[in-house]
């Protein structure tokens, strides 16, 4: 699996100008519509992710935040639009990209082990037919390292409590060793000391040069969080370096007449550092 | 039970009842895996119009041209069941329900047909309705042994894609597999597993080998590997006890004697399982609370 230079070292402030390149963009998405039958979940949005980014999909329930990395992924059928990864078309760069779904996506009860999920991370790169060996079997258990979970690597997957099923999760992607990260709502259900734990996790990919896409739920976190952010609600509200574009205006706009609540969380959170 | 080994048609009987039941016992499994139990149901039941239209087609009850078009009807059935759901408001369920009744009727009416035209007397469609092990010539066998060893070598090679299918098909589709082609694939194996099972079980009631020995199994053990294994041998157990009861005694069908068999399996397993029986369930709450007091009752997460 070849890694461009450009994708692991981009720079930073790919942000800051009209100058970037867009091979410096991990993920571009263009006049993006899904509809379901003629109901429009996403309406005409751009959205465009820098190298080494950890953003947050931010906006209400039903914004569309799982359509929309479902559709980069290809797994829901796209009305209008074009999604690239790093320059090129997802078909083409599959193996550069890797997802967690929400926890409550599967069955955990199915009859199978920590150590057997993470390794079907390793399944797109072993290919049609051939089957997981001593290597993937060594990935998945270093994977499960980086999550603290290796004490559970061969329990039955229905004995774990949510945090744990979103650990194995994200260990399973981990395997997948890509560039590129996309995560339905990664901390959802997990306790505060394993939240700080896949936060810095998720920080530390960034720093490796990965990017990372989560969507996340609590705003009160996003600016600790994330280092860009992208609002939406069916529509693409605004999309950029957290301090500039996470504002009360733009989540206004995001979040229309439901902002009583919101006021006094923006104000609890003064600049952290 | 001593007359298994010396006795040629309940042997033929035996071998052919226990190859259908591992067959349906490894693909059953994945459907009870995947929450597809119904898909068996419609399978079998979407089978009869081409049971009865291969007859009327070949002129002949060989079995090979029956199972033919079987397959071919049961497959017809399960791609219209996805064409609905994908096409129309109508859930899974009710599309199941729309495929096997309105298949089932159209074989009913073409059996009744077929039946009363003078050369079909004797040609015995009648007995796919309920099954008749008895009737299983060694021809027969052989034919089950062939398509049902193909089934299982295919899921031996595709057993690390069936399991991503059936655990997590989205996440397969990420990793880069057609998912959409898999699926096809171990559908088209649960068709065959049903149909290589309908002259002996019957349209009816051949679900419940496709159900009961996963069912049963996943009682017993929280590994795939070991599930599909066991449930194999649940298979085998059902179909071999159901075919031997109905071949000896008075006639009776072999479809409802194998699904008594299979249910009591299921039964069995339902209570006595260690873990997840009511029986151990029970036993572990009561001594929880007795031990820990009434409000810390352990349960499953």
């Amino acid at each position: 699996m070849a890694q461009t230079p450009s994708m692991r070292r981009a720079p930073q402030e790919a942000f800051t100008g009209a100058t970037a390149r867009p091979r410096d963009l991990a993920i571009e998405v263009m006049d993006l519509t899904v509809a379901y039958r003629d109901k429009p979940v996403l309406w005409d949005v751009d959205m465009n992710v820098p190298s080494s980014a950890l953003m947050a999909i931010v906006g209400p329930n039903g914004a569309g935040k799982t359509t929309l990395i479902k559709a980069i992924l290809g797994l829901v059928d796209i009305s209008a639009g074009r999604v690239l990864i790093a320059g090129r078309p997802y078909e083409q760069q599959r193996r550069r990209v890797a997802y967690v779904p929400q926890r409550g996506s599967v069955d955990w009860d199915f009859p199978t082990t920590v150590l057997d999920v993470v390794m079907m991370g390793r399944y797109g790169a072993l290919g049609w037919i051939k089957r997981p060996g001593a290597r993937e079997r060594q990935a998945a258990a270093e994977a499960l390292e980086k999550v603290a979970m290796s004490d559970y690597a061969h329990r039955q997957i229905s004995q774990l409590s949510g945090g744990q099923q979103q650990r194995v999760f994200l260990a399973r992607s981990l395997v997948q060793d890509a560039d590129v990260y996309l995560m339905d709502e990664p901390f959802q259900g997990v306790d505060a000391t394993t939240e700080r734990a896949i936060v810095t996790l998720l920080q530390e990919l960034r720093d490796s040069g990965a990017t990372v896409v989560c969507v996340h739920h609590d705003l009160q976190t996003v600016t600790e969080y994330f280092d860009s952010v992208t609002l939406l609600n069916v529509r693409r509200i605004a999309s950029g370096p957290t301090s500039d574009v996470f504002t009360e205006e733009n989540l206004r706009a995001t979040y229309g007449g439901r902002m009583a609540w919101l006021k006094t969380a923006s104000k609890t959170e003064p600049a952290q550092d | 039970m001593f007359e298994l080994f010396t006795d040629y048609t309940l042997r033929t009987v035996a071998m052919g009842a226990g190859v259908l039941g591992i067959v349906s016992g490894v693909l059953g499994s994945f459907t009870v895996l995947r929450h597809q139990s119904l898909l068996g149901d419609a399978i079998s039941h979407a089978a009869l119009p081409g049971i009865v239209l291969a007859f009327l087609v070949t002129g002949s009850n060989a079995p090979l041209p029956l199972i033919v078009g079987a397959g071919v009807a049961g497959w017809v059935g399960t791609l219209l069941v996805r064409a609905i759901v994908r096409n129309t408001r109508i859930k899974n369920d009710g599309a199941l329900g729309l495929v096997l009744s309105v298949f089932f009727g159209v074989g009913l009416m073409l059996l009744t047909y077929s039946q009363s035209r003078p050369d079909a007397s004797q040609a015995g469609l009648d007995k796919f309705l309920f099954g008749q092990a008895a009737a299983l010539l060694r021809n027969d066998v052989i034919t089950i042994a062939a398509l049902g060893g193909v089934a299982i070598v295919v899921v031996a090679l595709f057993w690390k894609e069936f399991k991503l299918l059936s655990f997590d098909p989205e996440f397969g589709s990420v990793l880069g597999f057609r998912m959409g082609a898999i699926d096809v694939l171990l559908t088209t194996l649960v068709v065959v597993a049903i149909v290589i099972g309908l002259q002996t079980v019957g349209v009816v009631l051949m679900s419940a080998m496709v159900v009961a020995p996963g069912a049963a199994a996943r009682q017993w053990t929280d590994r795939l590997g070991v599930m599909v294994c066991l449930s194999a041998l649940f298979g085998a157990l059902a179909g071999v006890t159901g075919a031997l009861l109905s071949s000896t005694g008075a006639k009776l069908p072999t479809g409802p004697m194998v699904v008594l068999s299979a249910s009591a399996i299921v039964i069995l397993s339902l209570l006595f399982a260690p873990n997840r029986g009511l029986v151990w369930d029970k036993w572990r709450s009561r001594r929880t609370m007795i031990s820990a007091g009434p409000q810390e009752r352990a349960g499953r997460p």
